[in-house]
């Protein structure tokens, strides 16, 4: 490893989450969300094939693998934007199979995607004030008398505002959402997540394409997602991300769980090792092709 | 600048683009000298892309010059370019699927059939695997084996430059890994290499000489090394997360 963490402050690591040996589909003390048998394939291709998975609750749980080993589809299958050929998922103790996307998102199970889907031309503010849920002038009935959801729409604003001043986006606030940069999205993407109150949040590569720069602000409010009781699990490929907010990490390869533990352990994985990161991984590139004579403490 | 001996690459203060009156690159500078291994990073937009497909004439040039071996190649077609010895492997698209292997490295040549064989050497030192599977269809191939195809061909020609645009993109962590060493592979051949990555720290690691482009310039340049250890480049461009 070339140098410590520079980052200040190790965040505090959730700990003792789960029953027994670590090792894929292990039960969890207090799981949010459950699944057995969840399996989908695409013609001849089996996408994902999960036989049993507990993500602990306030935690932060980490889903890694190659490319194509199934993780976004499983993202797909347990927020109802896609249907499994098989298998059936609680979160809460509430039975999900079937549920619409949407009525999934109201019991307090959001998610963002890999590509941020903002809406372009409403503002920042009014792409927040739509992540809010039941908006009393949502019923065609009721958004005739602007007295019953006035006030209720003043509340709302008034929680957009606040969430934006959290995520530094106040001042894009009348912009459309279109004009923002990919990373400003993906913050924009997630604090419309929080307008709904979630329970858990599912995160799909929120790093993927942000500048480094802004990628500890993010950090910092994922984190901060857990200190505020939310349960967070989040698909990525950044390792060092991984490794520093992660409280509990899953590894995929070719739709079924190979791997599960808490970060350090998972990352020594002969299996993940294998079939992941490589065994370069800590290494620094310039040692293994020989262009630099590796400094004693970094041995 | 362009007289000094072993510069094989040299682009002199480079404006270019794709839209008319919207400039990528405000006056870049780069050099390469023979046998360097160059790593080119910088932020989203920064231009990265564009300065590679401007030295192999994709993109306009408006202002400034790109010479090769002391001659100004500015603006020449791209069968020209390879030709001089310019290989060029773009980010995406890379291969032809319906193609074999063997099929796609003869593509690296078909305007010199006769050196086919020369170059297949050159390749299958590099890259052993691909020599034995010359009839597989490269379609049929993951992303990193195609990236190595795609290497391949532009090396048939054994170039005295190679320019290559994120050949880590796409790949998971020990892809990117195996990736990284066959770019360092290749330059150890002997062949001046100009990278471009997203992966800066990977990059740089194994480069010897990087740029750090921003805003169409390049605004900061030195050893691989040294810009691994910049407080400012750290802050910028390679986050201070993770070693």
């Amino acid at each position: 490893m070339s140098g410590s963490n520079p980052l200040k402050k190790t965040p505090q690591k959730a700990t003792g989450l789960h029953v027994g040996t670590a090792a894929p589909g292990v039960k969890k003390v207090d799981p949010i969300l459950v699944a057995d048998h969840v399996s989908r394939k695409f013609g001849g291709l089996v996408a994902v094939d999960v036989e049993h998975v507990e993500i602990p609750r306030g935690a932060i749980t980490a889903l890694i693998g190659p490319n194509g080993a199934g993780k976004t589809t499983l993202f797909n299958l347990l927020t109802g934007f896609d249907k499994p050929d098989t298998g059936s998922w609680s979160f809460s103790g509430k039975d999900l199979a079937g549920v619409p996307a949407h009525k999934v998102a109201k019991m307090g199970q959001v998610r963002t995607f890999q590509l941020t889907k903002a809406l372009g031309l409403l503002t920042v503010l009014e792409n927040m004030k739509l992540g809010a849920k039941n908006q009393t002038g949502e019923s065609l009935f009721q958004s005739i008398f602007p007295f019953l959801w006035k006030k209720q729409e003043a509340e709302i604003e008034e929680r957009a505002l606040e969430i934006l001043e959290r995520f530094k986006l106040i001042k894009l606030k009348d912009d459309f959402a279109a004009s923002l940069s990919g990373g400003q999205r993906k913050l924009l993407e997630m604090a419309r997540a929080l307008m709904s109150d979630p329970t858990l949040v599912m995160l799909d590569e929120p790093m993927a394409g942000v500048n480094p720069a802004l990628t500890e602000s993010l950090l910092e409010h994922i984190l901060d997602l857990k200190t505020q009781g939310m349960t967070v699990l989040f698909v990525e490929h950044d390792m060092h991300m991984v490794r520093h907010i992660a409280d509990w990490v899953i590894v995929m390869a070719e739709g079924r769980i190979i791997a599960e533990g808490p970060p350090d352990e998972v990352m020594k994985d002969e299996a993940v090792v294998d079939a992941y990161l490589g065994s370069h991984q800590d290494v620094d590139l310039g040692v293994v092709t020989g262009r630099i004579t590796p400094p004693k403490d970094e041995k | 600048m362009a007289d000094e001996k072993n510069v094989v690459v040299n682009v002199d203060n480079l404006v270019a683009g794709y839209l008319p009156g919207v400039n990528i690159l405000n006056g870049c500078n780069l050099i390469a000298r023979k046998g360097e291994l160059i790593g080119i990073i910088g932020p989203n937009g920064a231009g990265k892309s564009t300065l590679l497909k401007a030295i192999f004439g994709q993109s306009k040039v408006r202002e400034g010059s790109v010479y090769l071996n002391g001659e100004d190649i500015t603006g020449l077609k791209a069968d020209k370019l390879v030709e001089r010895g310019v290989g060029y492997v773009p980010q995406n698209n890379n291969v032809f699927p319906s193609l074999t292997i063997e099929e796609n490295l003869q593509m690296g040549v078909y305007q010199k059939p006769d050196r086919y064989d020369e170059g297949l050497e050159l390749v299958t030192s590099l890259f052993a695997e691909l020599g034995a599977r010359l009839k597989q269809r490269a379609g049929s191939l993951s992303g990193g084996e195609r990236q190595m195809v795609a290497m391949g061909r532009a090396l048939m020609m054994s170039p005295s430059v190679l320019l290559l645009d994120e050949p880590s993109a796409g790949l998971s962590p020990v892809r990117q890994d195996e990736a990284f060493l066959r770019v360092s592979d290749i330059n150890k051949a002997g062949v001046t290499t100009i990278m471009v990555e997203q992966n800066a720290r990977r990059c740089l690691q194994i480069c010897d000489r990087g740029y750090v482009l921003d805003q169409g310039k390049d605004a900061v340049t030195g050893s691989g090394r040294d810009l691994l250890n910049d407080p400012k480049v750290i802050e910028l461009y390679l986050g201070s997360l993770g070693a």
